[in-house]
């Protein structure tokens, strides 16, 4: 399948007065036509950050890209100008956020609020423009759009409220739909419809999505791809199935030993011991070597390379280079994978091309 | 909304109600004053005054009457300027006060917010840090000093403009500006300190991630949520005008309320002296009031939730 | 990292001390915290320093003048500031002379309605510096700079550093007194807003319920009539005096307080520490004063530090129309206002007090905002 987006060793920095806060350190992956790839990691891993810089929407000051490409249809977006930037985003890259409390602003009718995208990117007139519009509230479940058109988003829940920013995003069509925890803010109830809602969506317009989200069970739900970032990087990167039913990096297994099941009640959850490090200074060697309980020397000398375990598979951690002993995942981790375990161990053990 | 309304207007004449008692009882008190026995007025003074009062009849008829006679807006007549009523002495002196006090108020605010929008665009620029000490200064220093300074400066030692009295453009421009200053410096600070917190705000973000351009961020979406809470410093600045057209009137001899108000003191004519006050406290109360109403008209999040505090 | 690793690095690791969950900074109490965000603060410093310098001033600086704080003398009124060593720096306007500008057809004639001005015979102690020669084609005057020497005009060998009064008292020393009796008025008054406010509120959130509805709509009456009328109307009718001034001023000012302490106090009451020690059946005055009060005494602090300009500039304003202290005591506000009637001839007896006043304000204001940025970080910009 035909690459969409490709972001190339990229690095955010915000300078703050403690100093520089390396916030992602180097992140490379690709993004395919129509696939959705989930990103998951623990809170400050740098999730939001990398996706805010695919559509460069990082504050700067403080913020600041300071190195990779992210390359989209073939241009490096990091070196566009603000003023190109601008007709690319949210007519190519839409972007989703977290909480749609506050993600709306306040005194200005919804409709507007939907209608500014569409004028912006689109030759059309304010009638087609409000015409588009209600189809769209109407696309994404919103009750009685002619009504509710002209009310300010202080009159409508949670939910609704999502599901008008999620209107916002998909006004003008967007290639790459960025969905950053779109339902944590949500209730149970609503979550799953705004999820459904999202896989609806993405069959009719067929855009790319990279979702953020710290719910394991929401990306088996719809992921095809799934990141795991750990402390500014990606630390392992593969088909959904493969992060689920083989994963290969200690912290991959550490997260989803802290996955709830409802198959296995009985077992307690394993939460990762100790805290992210803090990225002011990071370590020199693997982040997650501290907290690792199959830490190795190495780890403490040395950042791992990506290491491939098949062509979608890759992960970065020293247990799969060659001198690295044997380790099995925790039980309750095996017992998660459903599948027998060895019948996967990767062909071939080499490394991949070192980028870092 | 009308529950709200009718709440706030029920407090206003509460307030308004025990300041009249109030200046009633001190107008009982004050020696000298036109409604106590032992002063020395004509008897023809007298004559008119106790058919106004009735100041034979028992003090608690007389003090309904002196409520009622305010409720009509009669503010009884000036102990100095003999037989004139204070309401119409007080009339002569608003327009020139309002006059004053609106050009101040406007040319105020609007340098302050465009000072304040420009300080929060260009925030931790020099040009950033130059605003904050305008408008440290602007709150700080009190108006009769700048005035002074520009009585000094501009009108005696330069002698640019004149130093006193009323109703030219020249002889306005130094009273306007010394009032506008505090309104320019609050409303600087404050449309900067709001701009900048807007402009962090995730709706912003939403917005720029549409591909908004920054012009139509910063007027469209920044500007109007910033500018609902300024309406909060409006009482301040209401205040500030008042104390402010007081001292500045009798500086630049601007025949406004504050003059009439500053001879009433110095001629110890009480009846002018309450009347102003009263016609203060109910412009203030009025001004409170309509702030109240305001927010709820311009910020749609107060206007459905029926503004309860 | 083109070189293989080193083979021997693949043995698990030994059990290393789990650093990163140390907290790196040491752990500060919250007053060192919060005074070393204010020491950062480079504008709350500089008015700090300014206010301190003024309070020893107002303490000590009549002390350094050699001059009484009440001697009259009408043959010294209105000299012109004098100090020692800047003499010869004419641009400061510390030399003791008047300077005035005079523009007629002739030099002579400037000459003589300077003389006239100065009150003198002849050009003794008189400078001229001619700005413009006259020149009758094209009509321009003749601009004459004059600069009088009083001090040798009159054999007076003393300095009167900020210049003398029209009743010819030295005005170093009044201005220190008026800052002595101003700072005193704000200073009291400040402490008597925040007794009366923070009992206020604080019972009026503490005990809720009745009690508070009723003394809330009470202060809701208060806070709805202006500051500008109470104090009016109090002056009236108490005589006009420090007492009187500090009364009026105090009377409804406590209102403000009264609201951020209740605020305050609301949000605490709820909170656990409070319930904890009220389980462990702690009295009413106990909780009010170890737990609630400490817990708002940063809110406390920075109100009165805004209090405190506030006093200073209503007393003033009470001088300007005619409510203020009457002499023989004397404020920054008389002062000002005194300057105010000689503003043209001798503009440095306003000029005086309105610095130092224009000081104590900017330096209450800045150092108020500091310490709100430094008390509560929540507050923050
Ligand atoms: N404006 C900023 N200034 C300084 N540091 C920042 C800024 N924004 C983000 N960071 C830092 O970048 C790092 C990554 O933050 P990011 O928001 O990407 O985390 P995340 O993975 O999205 O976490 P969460 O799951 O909580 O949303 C954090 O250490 C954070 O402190
Ligand atoms: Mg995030």
């Amino acid at each position: 399948m035909e690459n969409i987006l490709e972001v190339k060793n990229l690095h955010v920095s915000f300078d703050t007065y403690g100093g520089e806060v390396q916030a992602v350190r180097g992140v490379s992956f690709d993004l395919k036509k129509g696939e959705t790839l989930a990103i998951v990691g623990e809170s400050g891993s740098g999730k939001s950050v990398t996706t805010r810089a695919l559509a460069k929407l990082i504050p700067s000051p403080p913020g600041r890209i300071k190195e990779g490409e992210i390359l989209f249809e073939g241009k490096d977006l990091a070196t566009l100008s603000e003023r190109e930037m601008q007709k690319i985003r949210g007519k190519d890259i839409s972007t989703i956020f977290q909480d749609p409390m506050t993600s709306l602003n306040p005194t200005m009718k919804i409709g507007t609020q939907v209608m500014e995208g569409l004028l912006k990117h689109n030759k059309i007139s304010k009638k087609e423009a409000r015409k588009r519009t209600l189809e769209l509230l109407e696309l994404v479940g919103l009750p009685e759009p002619e009504k509710r058109i002209d009310q300010y988003p202080h009159q409508f829940s949670g939910g609704q409220r999502q599901r008008i920013v999620i209107a916002i995003a998909l006004a003008c069509g967007p290639k790459i739909l960025i969905a950053d925890e779109p339902t944590t803010a949500l209730d149970v109830t609503i979550q799953a419809q705004i999820l459904e809602l999202m896989k609806d969506i993405q069959k009719k317009v067929d855009s790319s999505i990279i979702f953020i989200t710290h719910d394991l069970g929401v990306v088996a739900n719809v992921a095809d791809r799934v990141a795991v970032m750990y402390a500014g990087k990606i630390v392992e990167i593969g088909t959904a199935d493969e992060i689920f039913y083989n994963p290969k990096h200690p912290y991959t297994w550490g997260l989803l030993g802290s996955m709830p099941t409802l198959d296995n009640e009985e077992e307690s959850l394993i939460a990762i011991p100790g805290s992210p490090p803090d990225m002011l200074n990071p370590p020199i060697g693997d982040a997650f070597a501290t907290r690792n309980e199959y830490a190795m020397e190495i780890d403490f000398v040395e950042q791992p390379p990506m290491f491939k375990v098949s062509d979608t598979h890759y992960a970065a951690t020293w247990l799969l280079h060659e001198h690295a002993p044997k380790v099995e995942p925790p039980l309750a981790v095996q017992s998660r994978m459903k599948d027998n375990l060895h019948a996967n161990v990767p062909e071939e053990r080499k490394k991949e091309g070192d980028r870092s | 909304m009308g529950k709200y309304i009718a709440k706030r207007a029920g407090y206003m004449l509460i307030t308004l109600f025990i300041i009249a008692t109030f200046s009633f009882i001190l107008m009982k008190l004050l020696p000298g004053s036109p409604l106590t026995a032992e002063q020395k007025v004509t008897a023809a003074q007298r004559a008119i005054i106790e058919a106004k009062y009735g100041l034979d009849q028992p003090i608690l008829i007389q003090y309904f009457k002196y409520i009622g006679n305010l409720v009509q807006g009669d503010l009884g007549v000036s102990f100095q300027l003999k037989n004139q009523p204070v309401t119409s002495i007080l009339m002569a002196g608003v327009p020139v006060s309002a006059q004053l006090g609106i050009w101040a108020l406007f040319i105020g605010t609007f340098f302050g917010m465009l000072l304040g929008l420009l300080a929060s665009i260009k925030h931790n620029t020099i040009f950033d840090y130059g605003a904050n000490i305008v408008s440290v200064l602007g709150i700080s220093i009190p108006s009769f000093i700048f005035a002074g300074l520009l009585q000094y400066f501009v009108g005696v030692k330069w002698g640019l403009l004149p130093i006193a009295f009323w109703g030219t453009p020249e002889q306005m421009i130094m009273p306007i500006i010394s009032l506008s200053i505090f309104p320019m410096a609050i409303s600087s600070r404050f449309l900067r300190t709001e701009m900048i917190e807007v402009l962090g705000s995730d709706y912003m973000v939403t917005a720029k991630a549409k591909g908004v351009s920054n012009f139509a961020l910063i007027f469209k979406h920044a500007l109007r949520n910033a500018l609902i809470p300024l309406i909060t410093v409006m009482g301040p600045m209401a205040v500030s005008l008042m104390t402010g057209t007081l001292v500045i009137e009798q500086i630049f001899s601007v025949p406004g309320l504050g003059e009439q108000f500053t001879r009433g003191v110095l001629t110890n004519d009480y009846s002018i002296i309450m009347g102003t006050t009263l016609f203060f406290a109910f412009f203030f109360i009025l001004v409170i009031l309509i702030i109240d109403l305001l927010y709820g008209i311009v910020d749609p999040r107060i206007r459905l939730a029926g503004g309860d505090d | 990292m083109s070189n293989e690793p080193n083979k021997d690095l693949f043995v698990m690791a030994k059990d290393r001390e789990d650093t990163s969950e140390k907290i790196n900074r040491p752990s500060l109490t919250f007053w060192q915290d919060s005074w070393m965000r204010l020491r950062k603060n480079k504008g709350a410093l500089f008015g700090m320093i300014v206010l301190i310098l003024i309070v020893l001033m107002a303490i000590f600086g009549p002390i350094f003048s050699s001059h009484g704080l009440d001697d009259q003398d009408l043959s010294l009124s209105r000299m012109p500031p004098k100090v020692q060593g800047l003499e010869n720096f004419s641009w400061l306007g510390l030399d003791g002379k008047n300077r005035e500008t005079f523009e007629a057809d002739t030099i002579e004639l400037a000459e003589q309605r300077a003389l006239a001005r100065f009150q003198q015979p002849d050009t003794e102690f008189i400078e001229a510096e001619v700005k413009q020669e006259p020149n009758n084609e094209t009509g321009e005057l003749a601009v004459v700079e004059y600069a009088f020497d009083k001090y040798a005009a009159q054999g007076v060998d003393e300095y009167f550093w900020f210049g003398t009064d029209t009743l010819g008292r030295d005005l170093f020393t009044r201005v220190w007194l008026g800052t002595r009796i101003s700072l005193l008025i704000a200073l009291v008054a400040a402490f008597i807003d925040m007794l009366v406010g923070v009992a206020y509120g604080g019972i009026s959130a503490y005990f809720g319920g009745r009690t508070d509805t009723i003394m809330q709509r009470i202060i809701e009456v208060l806070i709805g009539i202006p500051n500008l009328v109470v104090v009016i109307l109090m002056i009236m009718i108490l005589d006009p005096g420090i007492v009187a001034i500090i009364i009026a001023l105090t009377i409804t000012g406590w209102t403000g307080m009264a609201r951020i302490v209740r605020g305050q106090v609301l949000k605490l009451k709820g909170q656990e520490f409070v319930l904890a020690s009220r389980t462990l059946g702690a009295s009413h005055t106990r909780i009010l004063t170890k737990h609630l009060i400490p817990n708002t005494i940063g809110l406390i602090i920075i109100n009165a530090m805004f209090t405190i300009p506030n006093a200073i500039f209503f007393e003033a304003f009470l001088s300007f129309i005619g409510l203020g202290l009457q002499a023989p005591d004397t404020s920054l506000g008389t002062l000002i206002n005194d300057g105010f009637k000689a503003l043209q001839v001798n503009p440095y007896i306003m000029i005086f007090p309105a610095i130092v006043m224009s000081l104590i304000m900017i330096g209450f204001n800045i150092l108020a905002d500091g310490l709100r940025d430094a008390l509560d970080p929540k507050m923050r910009e």
